[in-house]
C-alpha cells in the first residue's frame, strides 16, 4: 500500500472542472514529481490532498487513512506538509518566526531546537538573516524559507509547489541537492516542478499532467527518455 | 502649568479607554479584514454588564468589600468574553466567504440587535418566563467602587494655592488596569506562540492553515480578547463618569467610532498603533478642552482623523501594505 493514495480525483472551482478524475500513488520514501504545462491543475492537486479545496468527488487517502473532508490544520497533524506555491512565507514575521510556525504542531521543543539546527546548516543564508522580516528577503531566499519552514513539521510527507520557480540556475541545483538530501534521510516528497528535466532527474517516479488529467505514468528515467515527454516538456525534438 | 498636568492626566485617562477598545476594532481587522461595528455595543454591554454585578452582588458605593472593582471587572469582561464569541460564531463565521458587503451588514445588525437588547426592561411576554433585563431605557448611576477622596492633592502654581491638582483612585484605576491589560496583550501577541500564530493568520489565513494553524480557533480566541478589552473599558468608564446612558443612547456609538479612529490613526491592524493612537486620541481631546473649548471635543479627534488620512494614509504606525512577492 502506498503511502499516499489518490483515486479518481474530481475538483471544480465553481464552473471550471480542474480535476477531471486524477489517480496517483507515492510510495514511501521515495520522490515522485508532477508535471506538466499551466493551469493543468497540479497546484489543485496538492491544495486537495491539503484540505484546502474540497474534491467534487473522489478519494485520498493517507497510511490508510481518509483525508476528504478533514480539515487543512489536522492535515499537518497527520503528517502532511506543503510549501505551496509562490512561497507564501509570512513577510509581517521574522525568518525565526516563520522557522517556528512551520513547527506550530510539535510539542517536542528540543527535537524543534534541533531539526532548526539542521534546515539552518541546510540553508546557512537563513541564518544569518534570522531576525531579519522575511518580506525582506530575496525571492530565492523566501524559496528558502519556505522549504525550511515546511521541514519544521517533521512531514511525513512534504508536497513542494514549484520550488525552483523564478530561480537563478545555481540556486536551482544547490534546492535540488537538498530535495534529494531530504528524500535520503527518510522524507517522501510529492514535487511538482515545470522544470521536467530537474524534477524528472531527481524523481524516481513522475507523472504528466494535462487539463486535469494524467495522461503518462512511469519511472521517472522512462518518462525522461519517451518521445512524448522530450517534446513537449524538455524542449527537445 | 496646573491646567497642562491636569489636561494631561486626563488625557491619558480617556486614552487609554480609547486604546483599550481600538484594540478590538484592529484585532478583528487584521485578522478577518472587516470592521465589527457591534464593537461598541461589546463595550457598552460592559459598562452595563459591570453595574449588573454590582446590582447582583449587592455593592454600592457606600458598601462594598475591598475586591470588589476587581470581581465587577473580571465578570464583566468574562461576560463580553463570551458574547463576543458567540456573536462571532453565529453571526460572523457562516459568512466566512461571503462578500465583505454581507459580513458589514450583518454587522450593522448585531449592533441594533444589542443596543435594543439593552433597553429591553420590563417586556411583558419576556416577564411572564420571569425574564428581566437590568438595564432599562433611562440612565442609571453607577455605584463608586473605589475611596473618592484623592490619593494626591497638591497646588504646582504658589500663585494660586486653592488650584489644586487632584489624583484620584478612580484614576490610577483607569490607568492601571489600562496599561496592565495592553502589557499582557503586547506579550500575548509578540511574546507566545499564539500571538505568532495570530500575526501568521492576519497576514494570509490559507497558508497559516498549512501550518496546522487552526483558523477558526484563532479567529474565537481574536473576538474574545477584544470584547473582553472593550468590557475593561466599559467598566472603567461607568466608574470614571459613575452613571451610564442608557443603551440605544447615541453617546456609546460616538465612544466607539473615536476609538475606531484611534485604530484608524495607529494603522488599523496594528496593534501597538491601536494603544498609541488611543492615547493620542485622548490626549488630543483633552487638550483641545482645555486650552481651546470644551464644546468641540469631538471635532478635534475628527480633525486629527482627517490630517492623518490626508498624510499618512496607512497611519502613523501602519506600514504602506507590502506586495507579496
Ligand atoms: N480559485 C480558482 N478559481 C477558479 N479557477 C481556478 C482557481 N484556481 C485554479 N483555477 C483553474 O483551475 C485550473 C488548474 O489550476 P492550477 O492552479 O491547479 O494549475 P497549475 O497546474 O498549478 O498551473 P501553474 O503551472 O500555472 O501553477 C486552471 O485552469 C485555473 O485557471
Ligand atoms: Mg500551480
Amino acid at each position: 500500500m502506498a503511502l499516499l493514495e489518490v483515486r479518481d480525483l474530481h475538483v471544480h472551482y465553481g464552473a471550471v472542472h480542474a480535476l477531471q478524475g486524477i489517480s496517483l500513488d507515492v510510495e514511501e520514501g521515495q520522490i515522485v514529481t508532477l508535471i506538466g504545462s499551466n493551469g493543468a491543475g497540479k497546484s489543485t492537486t496538492l491544495r486537495a490532498i491539503s484540505g484546502l479545496v474540497r474534491p467534487s468527488s473522489g478519494s485520498i487517502k493517507f497510511a490508510g487513512r481518509h483525508l476528504e473532508g478533514v480539515k487543512a490544520h489536522e492535515i499537518v497533524r497527520m503528517g502532511i506538509a506543503q510549501s505551496p506555491e509562490g512561497r507564501g512565507v509570512f513577510a509581517n514575521l521574522t525568518v525565526d518566526d516563520n522557522l517556528e510556525i512551520g513547527a506550530y504542531t510539535r510539542t517536542d521543543r528540543a527535537g524543534v531546537l534541533s531539526d532548526k539546527e539542521r534546515v539552518l546548516d541546510l540553508f546557512p543564508r537563513l541564518r544569518e538573516r534570522l531576525r531579519q522580516l522575511s518580506g525582506t528577503l530575496s525571492g530565492g531566499e523566501q524559496q528558502m524559507l519556505a522549504i525550511a519552514r515546511a521541514l519544521l513539521a517533521r512531514p511525513k510527507l512534504l508536497l513542494l509547489d514549484e520550488p525552483s520557480l523564478g530561480l537563478a540556475p545555481q540556486i536551482v541545483q544547490t534546492i535540488f541537492a537538498i530535495i534529494r538530501d531530504i528524500n535520503k534521510q527518510g522524507t517522501t516528497i510529492l514535487l511538482i516542478e515545470q522544470n521536467a528535466h530537474m524534477a524528472l532527474g531527481a524523481a524516481h517516479m513522475g507523472y504528466v499532467i494535462e487539463v486535469g488529467q494524467i495522461v503518462l505514468h512511469d519511472e521517472a528515467r522512462v518518462l525522461a527518455a519517451s518521445d512524448e515527454v522530450r517534446k513537449a516538456y524538455l524542449g527537445v525534438g | 502649568m496646573t491646567k497642562l498636568l491636569q489636561a494631561s492626566m486626563d488625557g491619558v485617562a480617556v486614552g487609554s479607554l480609547y486604546a483599550l477598545i481600538a484594540l478590538g476594532y484592529t484585532m478583528v481587522y487584521g485578522i478577518l479584514k472587516f470592521i465589527n461595528f457591534a464593537h461598541s455595543d461589546v463595550f457598552m454591554l460592559g459598562a452595563w454588564f459591570s453595574f449588573a454585578i454590582c446590582g447582583f452582588l449587592g455593592y454600592t458605593t457606600a458598601d462594598h468589600p475591598v475586591y470588589a472593582a476587581l470581581v465587577a471587572l473580571i465578570g464583566s469582561m468574562a461576560m463580553c468574553g463570551a458574547l463576543g464569541f458567540t456573536i462571532e460564531r453565529l453571526a460572523y463565521r457562516p459568512l466566512r466567504g461571503a462578500p465583505r458587503i454581507n459580513v458589514l451588514i450583518t454587522a450593522i445588525g448585531v449592533s441594533l440587535l444589542l443596543e435594543n437588547v439593552g433597553q429591553l426592561n420590563s417586556n411583558k411576554f419576556l416577564a411572564e418566563y420571569g425574564i428581566k433585563f437590568p438595564f432599562g431605557t433611562r440612565p442609571t448611576s453607577v455605584p463608586l467602587l473605589l475611596p473618592d477622596q484623592p490619593l494626591l492633592s497638591f497646588a504646582l502654581d504658589s500663585a494660586h494655592p486653592n488650584t489644586l491638582v487632584n489624583v484620584l483612585p478612580v484614576d490610577v484605576l483607569v490607568i492601571g488596569v489600562a496599561f496592565t491589560l495592553m502589557a499582557l496583550l503586547q506579550y500575548l501577541v509578540f511574546g507566545t506562540s499564539l500571538g505568532r500564530a495570530m500575526r501568521a493568520v492576519s497576514y494570509d489565513a490559507k497558508t497559516a492553515s498549512l501550518m496546522g494553524i487552526d483558523v477558526d480557533r484563532v479567529v474565537s480566541i481574536t473576538f474574545v480578547i477584544g470584547s473582553a478589552l472593550a468590557a475593561a473599558a466599559g467598566f472603567l468608564y461607568g466608574q470614571k463618569l459613575q452613571s451610564l446612558r442608557q443603551s440605544a443612547d447615541g453617546l456609546w456609538v460616538l465612544l466607539g467610532l473615536k476609538a475606531f479612529v484611534a485604530a484608524v490613526v495607529g494603522g488599523v491592524g496594528n496593534v501597538r498603533g491601536a494603544m498609541a493612537g488611543g492615547l493620542m486620541i485622548g490626549l488630543v481631546e483633552q487638550f483641545g478642552a482645555a486650552y481651546l473649548s470644551t464644546n468641540l471635543r469631538d471635532l478635534y479627534v475628527f480633525s486629527l482623523l482627517i490630517v492623518v488620512l490626508l498624510f499618512k494614509p496607512e497611519g502613523l504606525l501602519g506600514k504602506a501594505v507590502v506586495e507579496k512577492v
